[in-house]
Order: C-alpha cells, then sequence, then structure tokens
C-alpha cells in the first residue's frame, strides 16, 4: 500500500477526481469556444489588414505568446479579484463568488491565450486560400459577405483543422495553470488530494493518465474530422 | 511610480538570470536527449522507435504542470529514488527539478522537429554519401544532422521560447524567477499592473534575443544560398 491506491479509492477521490476533470474540460470547451471567436475576427483584421486594428492585434499576439501563461493568469486574476469580491458582495452574493468568479476569470484568461494562437492558425488559413478563388467569385459579381460565406469561409475551415486541433490540444494542457489560482480543476483536486492523504504519487499520475485521455480521445476525434473534410478529388477518366 | 520601478527592476534583474539559466540548461539537455529520441524513433527497431513514440505521446499529452509536480513532489515518495543518492540530489531540490522536467519535455517537442528535419534530407544525399564510403557517425555529422538542423530549425525557435515561457513553472515549486518575484512583488505592492508589464518586457527581451540567435544560426546555415559569390567558387562576373 506504498502508493496509497487504497486511499484514493476509499475516501471518495475517484468521483472528485472525475468532477475535477469534467471541471477541466469545460473550461477548455469554453475558453476554445471563446478563442475561437476571438481567433476568427482578429485573423480576418490581420488578413485583411485594416489598419489600425491590425497594428493592435499584432500587439495582442505577440504579447500573449511571448509573455508566459502563468503572468497572464496572475495579472487577470489578481487585478479582479478585489473588484469583483467587492461588487458581488455589494449584491449580496458573497457564496456565488467562490464558485463562479474563477470558472469565469480561467475561461478569460485561457480563452485570450488560445485566442491569440486561433488568430495566427486563421490568419494562415486565410492566406493559404488561392487569390484566384475569390478573384472568380468576385468576377461572377457575388457580394462580399456571400464571398465570405460561399468561397473563403468553408475553406478556411478546412485548412484550419490541422492548427485548430494544435491549438485546443496547448488549451487543454494550459487549463491546468489556473488551479494556481483556486478553480477546482483536475490539478487542483489532484494538489488537495495529494496534500490530504500524503499520497502525491499517485494522485499526479492520475491526473497525468486523466489528461493523457483527454488529449487523445480529442485526437482521435480531430483525426476523424480531418478524415470527413478531406478533398474529394475528382477522378479524371 | 518611480518608486515602484526602482524597487521591482533589480529584483526582477535577479529573476532574469534565473529563467536565463533554467532556460539554457534545460535546452542543452533537452536538445541532446531530443535528437537522441529522433533517431530511435527513426531506427528500424521496433523497440527503439516504439519507445520514441509513446515517450513523445506522453510527454505531449500531458500538462507541463503535471509533470513538473509529478516529479517534485511525486517522486519524492518513492524509497527507490530517496535511496539513490544521485537521483534524491535532482529531486529534492526545485531548481534542479523544474530542470529535469523542462528537459524531459522539450525533449519530447525537440525529437518531433528533428524527426521532420531528417525525413526531409534526400535520400539521394545519403546514398551518395555512403558510395563515398562514410561512416555512420561521419554520415551524420557531415551530411543528415547539418541538413536537418537547417530544414528544423525555424520550429525549433519557436521550441525554445516555449521552453521560456515553461521556466515560468518552476515558480510554483519554490523557484524564485521572473514569474516568482512578480508574483510576489504583486501581493506585496499591489501595483499588479506595473509589474506585470515590467515582468513582460523581461520576457519579451528574452525572446527577441533568442529570435535573433536563431536568425543569425539561420544565416550561417544558409550563407552558400544566400550569397553564391562567396565560398570558393570562383565569382561571376556580370556583363549587362
Amino acid at each position: 500500500m506504498e502508493f496509497g491506491l487504497w486511499q484514493v479509492w476509499e475516501a471518495g477521490w475517484v468521483t472528485a477526481i472525475l468532477r475535477g476533470a469534467s471541471i477541466t474540460i469545460l473550461v477548455g470547451l469554453a475558453s476554445m469556444a471563446a478563442g475561437l471567436v476571438i481567433g476568427i475576427v482578429c485573423g480576418l483584421i490581420k488578413w485583411a489588414r485594416i489598419f489600425p486594428l491590425s497594428l493592435l492585434v499584432d500587439a495582442y499576439t505577440s504579447l500573449v505568446r511571448g509573455v508566459p501563461e502563468l503572468l497572464i493568469i496572475y495579472l487577470l486574476f489578481f487585478s479582479s479579484v478585489e473588484f469583483v469580491t467587492k461588487v458581488v458582495t455589494a449584491f449580496g452574493y458573497a457564496g456565488v463568488a467562490e464558485s463562479g468568479y474563477a470558472f469565469v476569470i480561467a475561461v478569460i484568461a485561457i480563452g485570450a491565450i488560445s485566442g491569440a494562437y486561433s488568430t495566427e492558425v486563421v490568419r494562415g488559413a486565410l492566406g493559404a486560400i488561392p487569390d484566384g478563388h475569390i478573384e472568380a467569385a468576385r468576377a461572377l459579381g457575388l457580394s462580399g459577405a456571400r464571398i465570405f460565406r460561399r468561397i473563403v469561409a468553408p475553406q478556411m475551415l478546412r485548412i484550419a483543422v490541422p492548427g485548430i486541433n494544435n491549438v485546443w490540444q496547448t488549451t487543454i494542457k494550459d487549463t491546468a495553470l489556473v488551479s494556481v489560482v483556486g478553480l477546482q480543476e483536475l490539478m487542483r483536486i489532484s494538489f488537495i488530494g495529494a496534500n490530504s492523504t500524503r499520497h502525491p504519487f499517485i494522485f499526479y499520475l492520475i491526473a497525468a493518465v486523466v489528461y493523457l485521455a483527454i488529449t487523445l480521445v480529442s485526437q482521435g476525434g480531430f483525426d476523424g474530422i480531418e478524415r470527413l473534410l478531406r478533398l474529394r478529388t475528382r477522378k479524371t477518366v | 511610480m518611480i518608486d515602484l520601478i526602482q524597487l521591482a527592476v533589480p529584483v526582477l534583474l535577479k529573476g532574469l538570470w534565473v529563467t536565463a539559466a533554467l532556460t539554457f540548461i534545460s535546452v542543452l539537455i533537452g536538445f541532446n536527449l531530443g535528437l537522441g529520441l529522433a533517431l530511435m524513433r527513426l531506427s528500424s527497431s521496433w523497440l527503439l522507435s516504439g519507445f520514441a513514440k509513446y515517450y513523445s505521446t506522453v510527454f505531449r499529452g500531458t500538462p507541463l504542470l503535471v509533470q513538473i509536480f509529478l516529479f517534485y513532489y511525486g517522486l519524492g515518495q518513492l524509497s527507490l529514488i530517496k535511496d539513490n543518492a544521485a537521483l534524491w540530489w535532482v529531486i529534492s531540490d526545485g531548481s534542479r527539478c523544474a530542470v529535469l522536467a523542462l528537459a524531459l519535455n522539450t525533449a519530447a517537442y525537440t525529437s518531433e522537429i528533428m524527426r521532420g528535419g531528417l525525413m526531409s534530407v534526400p535520400a539521394g544525399l545519403i546514398e551518395a554519401a555512403q558510395a563515398c564510403g562514410m561512416s555512420r557517425v561521419l554520415r551524420f555529422r557531415r551530411i543528415e544532422f547539418p541538413l536537418a538542423i537547417r530544414q528544423a530549425l525555424p520550429a525549433y525557435g519557436n521550441e525554445l521560447i516555449l521552453v521560456v515561457k515553461g521556466t515560468s513553472l518552476a515558480s510554483t515549486i519554490t523557484v524564485l524567477e521572473i514569474t516568482g518575484y512578480a508574483k510576489r512583488l504583486m501581493s506585496q505592492t499591489f501595483a499588479i499592473f506595473e509589474i506585470f508589464a515590467i515582468a513582460g518586457i523581461l520576457y519579451l527581451v528574452i525572446n527577441l534575443v533568442l529570435i535573433a540567435v536563431i536568425r543569425s544560426i539561420e544565416r550561417f546555415l544558409m550563407r552558400m544560398r544566400r550569397d553564391p559569390a562567396m565560398g570558393r567558387a570562383p565569382r561571376a562576373r556580370t556583363n549587362p
């Protein structure tokens, strides 16, 4: 019983870990969704070189991609914690602040990080669309919105899938970082379990296995999507 | 504001050296390990290539924070490690442990990057080297490695920046580097944004230096392509 497997089972840690894992996935999905929205908007701005905005986007992506994620998380948490606690207590929801607030800030922080990487992926995918396609659409007299919807967006999505896969894998791993500010996701639960049972090895090993399972399953999912979207080349007889 | 800068900058600069040292040692170990893993991955032995493949999957599939915690808190629990003086020396200290985790982590990413580079070396060049009677080692040193690194360098530059960012996680296991000091200063002074800005600038400076280094290595490796007039070939005279 050196490893403490029994303690993990006995004290109901399994359900705690599963709950933590579901929160990890939830934070990951919410941040990824937020990041994709940021990424598509900023990617379009960068691609179309809309002048003053593209400078802002450049500053945002190079800052977020050059500075450690942990530092960004500290910035967002510490700078907002006082403000939010004050507001929430004023409205008499001090209890809600404990659980909901950490989640919201976590999604904002990880979403901002994931958004910077998504921006680059989207811009790269937009750049890979042949100019001829857009010129041809223009020559057919399609409107700008329609060109985007029928020509640009579908191709961009297909080209961006492998990049989005990478961003997702990074995002789900980055969610582990918000544990340092107290959101009870997988890493935090493992930390609490390791400290209270004094069996850190088994708890962090379980955490590693769960993260690995999440990344491997999502890798499989993305492989499937890529297969589905693969260009069906017309056979010439 | 001036007071704050006077207070924060020397502290954060102290952290800068720790960050730089962590990065340098981890990259030094991680690059060699990664190169070895890439060679293992490409070897014809299924045992070696299988090991390299699983190694890279495991280390790339789990967060660096989990790896650091597992090494720092977890391994110390095992009597196998506690009783081994050398291993215990590595595990017992936060910064050595962080270097271990970072090196093993970057080795996994490096192995994928170098594998791509090695696979891009044209088979004809390797065959030509074989035909010249070069030994395996000489062939690797003179033909495969230089061509592979040239191909892999831009991607490896990105990986270096990820290592710099990864060193910030060492602050979670008591190592005081830039992020560790920044967190401490944030809770002491409450000047959160200003401290973030100074620490962020330091990280950006490290990254810019690294990018410049990589660029100059790239230029050095590409020197024959950039300037065909250089080298031993006689200068071609152009008559307009």
